[in-house]
């Protein structure tokens, strides 16, 4: 079958790749545009380290087609500092050692942004819940769940 | 110059919680990953897989796969080389099966091809005809007499005659006279677990990229625990010399010990060296699953007698590990952990290894020593349930302490375990009211920690700053706990410091990232380089001011005259003495160069509060606490977070996690919907308290951290439970429908 050529925004820029049509977003990002800050964990939705946000909405981008950002607003990792500067959620994430190994790190700071827009007062349970889709192996969510909270508050009183 | 001994205990940088210098990359999406390097001209390889538990290899016809489109290069067993000792050959045998297919997962055959798609299609066009065998994938099944045999002739010397043959090796520990001992016990207790073979479920799957070049020059990225390893097998089952092979390590995402040995590198390798070109495989989670390696599942027996006071009397336990389809000796580490708490005068561990249709295992955290542990610590708490007593009371009154002759061998030295136990009985936790359906657990744990082979080069830079190179992966912030060890012994900012971690061809051998061996043991040689630095400086310092080297020493990051008889100089800073450094002598580094003995054994207590729910089985935490000697905790963010990530998924194996094999010996879930680890949702916070007892092996005291937070979790869990539901749990996971059918038949 042949390729198919998509045009769409990713991070606010107008981008174009060609992929097969069986090529998922993740890896379009990934392999045609040099973004490979979202993580392919495991392929079937079940990690969340390929977390993207696509229209407005917190999507797996591994069970998304690439096809399927025809015309859309595709957001990343790569976008979520402003320049230099880092989003409260990326310095806070530093700050209280919220990553060991870190390959979670892109897809769950991309939840936690899309939950802190929805919600900027959490509980800590909805937090929680929020996050159940993004596996991380090493801290067992303590720091990262902390983190947050930090950031929720940061951000609410800015 | 008081440079050489371990005493120095005030400490400027040590202990802060500093900012790790890969933090913004890894925030950022920047970090590079196994999977997230290309190169020019790249294929993808791919794996055919065998479907089957056990089956005869007949042929292989490939003729067909490499007639298509876009692919090419397919190789098998046969396109590796014939490493002589049997260590690499399982390994090649893993990777690329040689003449039967040992397990569902198995390795037969791959190609590399231009794209995925044709990569896919090529190896669906692979033609492999199958003799089926009998198989068998538990381990008490395994030691039946009458068994399928896995492979035949594996067992080492230590296997007694009239064993089934896949037993592969036996171990036996302890002292003292056992029935001597039980007859002097009130009470004897003597229990059958069984836990499940778990799987490290590090997020990132195996992934590398491999060119071999025609003029026999390799390069290799992967994600790793240890390049140097890599290079070392890759060598043997490619037949390349190391030299020529250059392993660089990626940013690791997660390992857990699964990524201590190879699994899809020597392929790639193979692939390139086919096709000429370079070749990248990453591994699908289905993969991970089916075909790296999980953890042993356990079948044991402890016997353990008890005075009416608590005092244990003797014990012994009987430990079956089930590691795959070739040897392992992970039995070993499980036998000499089984009762490495409790100072005994009579004890007996017996540990049998034996070959299953199942995955090659591989380490994970404190391998061996969680399943055996787990029996050891819920028969204790039976008894002293039985007998009426405090389970911390009676592990304080048995506990292991400096001069306690250890079970496994070994005397002692300092060692935080009653330390441990009078702060989990100090806490608040400890006391807390518990409800209806709702049990409080406790274990202590255990891991011997390793210290190893290790190199590190220390650069001093013109401009004051200063390089650390060295060859161990990062796995959980070690970056920062190097370089704080090197700003604290030269008495400089952490901010001036970097480490980074190398290539095999850069720097001297290193062992890999494991047995909780680098912040100790990488800690210790940056220590010493930082030292030998200091003494080149010292000697700089004395040279410019026309004075003896011995009379200069390092104080506050500056060489000083030790006293008014080496004369009035002001003091040199190590920036002043490397601005200058060209006109003294000319670059000024220091090395260090170990095989580090002295890495000192840690414990852990662990507290959980669960209730139970009588109608579905499900077991919900309440309340978890962790206490640990950390020895030195260098950055206690990240002492606080392995303890934390250990806990977690020592819960995980407790109450979820196994791997299911249907009649057919084929693994049923392979993912992680099936296959389920711990989520946010399903936990409390972790508290965490660490303990610093120091380590008299290392300058500034530190213990490895990362594996003993994984052994206690099991018991404790099943503990708590056992208490909630009123039944006593004997087999993990404690999963729902286990749970509900347990309180059922109470």
């Amino acid at each position: 079958m042949k390729n198919t050529h998509v045009t769409t925004t990713v991070n606010g820029d107008a981008v174009e790749f060609i992929c097969e049509p069986e090529e998922t977003l993740l890896d379009a990002l990934r392999n045609r545009l040099g973004l490979t800050g979202a993580k392919e964990g495991c392929g079937t939705g079940d990690c969340g380290a390929c977390s993207v946000n696509l229209n407005g909405r917190l999507v797996c981008s591994c069970l998304v087609l690439a096809a399927e950002a025809e015309g859309a607003q595709v957001e990343t990792i790569e976008g979520m500092a402003d320049g230099e500067a880092l989003h409260p959620l990326q310095r806070i994430f530093i700050e209280k050692a919220a990553l060991q190994c870190g390959i979670c790190t892109p897809g769950i700071l991309v939840a936690a942004k899309a939950l802190l827009e929805k919600n900027p007062d959490p509980s800590e349970t909805e937090i929680r819940y929020w996050l159940a889709g993004n596996l991380c192996r090493c801290t067992g969510y303590d720091k990262i769940i902390k983190a947050v909270q930090a950031a929720a508050a940061e951000m609410r009183s800015a | 110059m008081a440079l050489d001994g371990n005493e120095k205990r005030e400490f400027k940088v040590i202990g802060q919680r500093v900012k790790r210098p890969d933090g913004i990359d890894k925030v950022t999406g920047k970090a590079l990953f196994g999977a997230d390097l290309t190169a020019p001209g790249m294929l993808t390889g791919r794996i055919l897989r065998s479907p089957h538990a056990h089956a005869r290899i007949v042929s292989i016809d490939t003729s067909a796969a490499l007639a298509m489109p876009g692919v090419k290069a397919v190789v098998t067993s046969a396109d590796l080389a014939e490493p002589e000792d049997d260590f690499f050959r399982d390994i090649k045998d893993n990777v690329l099966a040689r003449d039967k297919a040992l397990y569902d997962g198995h390795a037969v055959a791959a190609v590399a091809a231009t794209s995925r798609s044709a990569a896919r299609a090529a190896i669906r066009a692979i033609k492999v005809e199958y003799e089926l065998l009998p198989h068998v994938t538990d381990v008490d099944e395994a030691m039946k007499a009458d068994a399928p045999v896995v492979q035949a002739n594996r067992a080492d010397e230590s296997v007694p005659a009239g064993s089934s043959p896949n037993v592969t090796s036996y171990f036996e520990f302890g002292h003292g006279d056992l029935e001597a001992g039980f007859a002097k016990a009130d009470t004897i207790l003597e229990r059958s677990f069984k836990t499940a073979a778990t799987h490290q479920g590090y997020i990132e799957p195996h992934a590398c990229l491999a060119s071999l070049g025609h003029d026999g020059r390799g390069e290799l990225w992967c994600c790793t625990q240890g390049q140097y390893n890599v290079r070392t097998i890759c060598s043997e089952i490619c037949g390349i010399e190391a030299t020529q092979l250059r392993v660089t390590a990626s940013e690791i995402g997660g390992g857990f010990g699964g990524k201590t040995t190879c699994f899809i590198e020597p392929v790639a390798l193979a692939l390139a060296r086919k096709s000429g070109k370079p070749v990248k495989i990453v591994m699908s989670r289905e993969e991970v699953f089916r075909a790296s390696g999980p953890t042993v599942s356990s079948s044991s027996d402890v016997k353990i007698g008890m005075t009416k006071d608590g005092r244990i009397t003797a014990a012994q336990a009987k430990l079956r590990y089930q590691g795959g389809a070739f040897p392992c000796g992970t039995v070993e580490f499980g036998a000499q952990a089984a009762f490495a708490a409790y100072d005994l005068d009579a004890v007996q561990t017996l540990g049998w290894n034996v070959l299953t249709n199942r995955p090659k295992e591989a380490a994970y955290r404190a391998p061996g020593a969680p399943m055996a542990i787990y029996a050891v610590e819920s028969v204790v708490d039976e008894l002293c349930q039985e007998l009426g007593l405090d389970p911390l009371d009676v592990r304080l009154k048995n506990a292991a302490r400096k001069g306690t002759l250890a079970s496994y061998g070994p005397t002692f030295n300092d060692i935080g375990l009653v330390a441990t136990l009078e702060a989990a009985k100090a806490h608040p936790h400890y006391g807390a009211p518990l409800g209806e359906n709702q049990g409080r657990g406790l274990s202590c744990g255990f891991w011997f920690n390793f210290g190893g082979n290790t190199c590190v080069s220390l650069n001093i830079n013109h401009d004051g700053t200063v390089g650390v190179v060295e060859g161990n992966p990062d796995i959980g912030g070690s970056r920062a706990s190097i370089s704080m060890m090197a700003a604290e012994e030269l008495g400089i900012g952490y901010d001036k410091v970097r480490t980074v971690i190398t290539d095999t061809n850069s720097l001297g051998f290193n062992d890999v990232t494991d047995g909780s061996r680098v912040t100790f043991a990488v800690g210790l040689a940056t220590i010493e380089a930082a030292r030998a630095a200091i003494r080149e400086m010292c000697k700089r310092a004395a040279q410019i001011w026309g004075i003896d080297a011995e009379a200069v020493v390092w104080e506050d990051g500056a060489a000083k005259p030790s006293g008014p008889n080496a004369g009035d100089h002001p003091p040199m800073t190590l920036a002043e003495i490397a601005a200058v450094m060209d006109n003294t002598g000319g670059p000024i580094a220091g090395h260090h160069e170990v095989n580090a003995d002295g890495a000192g054994v840690s414990f852990g207590v662990h507290l959980v509060d669960t209730e139970v729910d009588t109608e579905t089985g499900a077991t919900k935490i309440l309340r978890y606490t962790v206490f640990q000697d950390a020895g030195k905790a260098i950055h206690p963010d990240y002492v606080e977070g392995q303890m934390q990530g250990g806990a977690v998924q020592g819960i995980g194996w407790a109450l979820n996690e196994e791997y299911i094999y249907g009649e057919d010996g084929r693994l049923q879930n392979a993912g992680f919907l099936d296959y389920r680890v711990p989520v946010a949702s399903d936990l409390p916070e972790i508290e965490t308290v660490i303990l610093e007892i120091p380590n008299p092996g290392h300058p500034y005291g530190v213990r490895g951290v990362g594996e003993t937070s994984i052994v206690p979790p099991l018991a404790a869990l099943s503990n708590a439970v056992s208490r909630a539901a009123n039944v006593r749990m004997h087999e993990l996971p404690m999963s729902p429908p286990r749970l509900l059918k347990a309180m059922s038949e109470r």
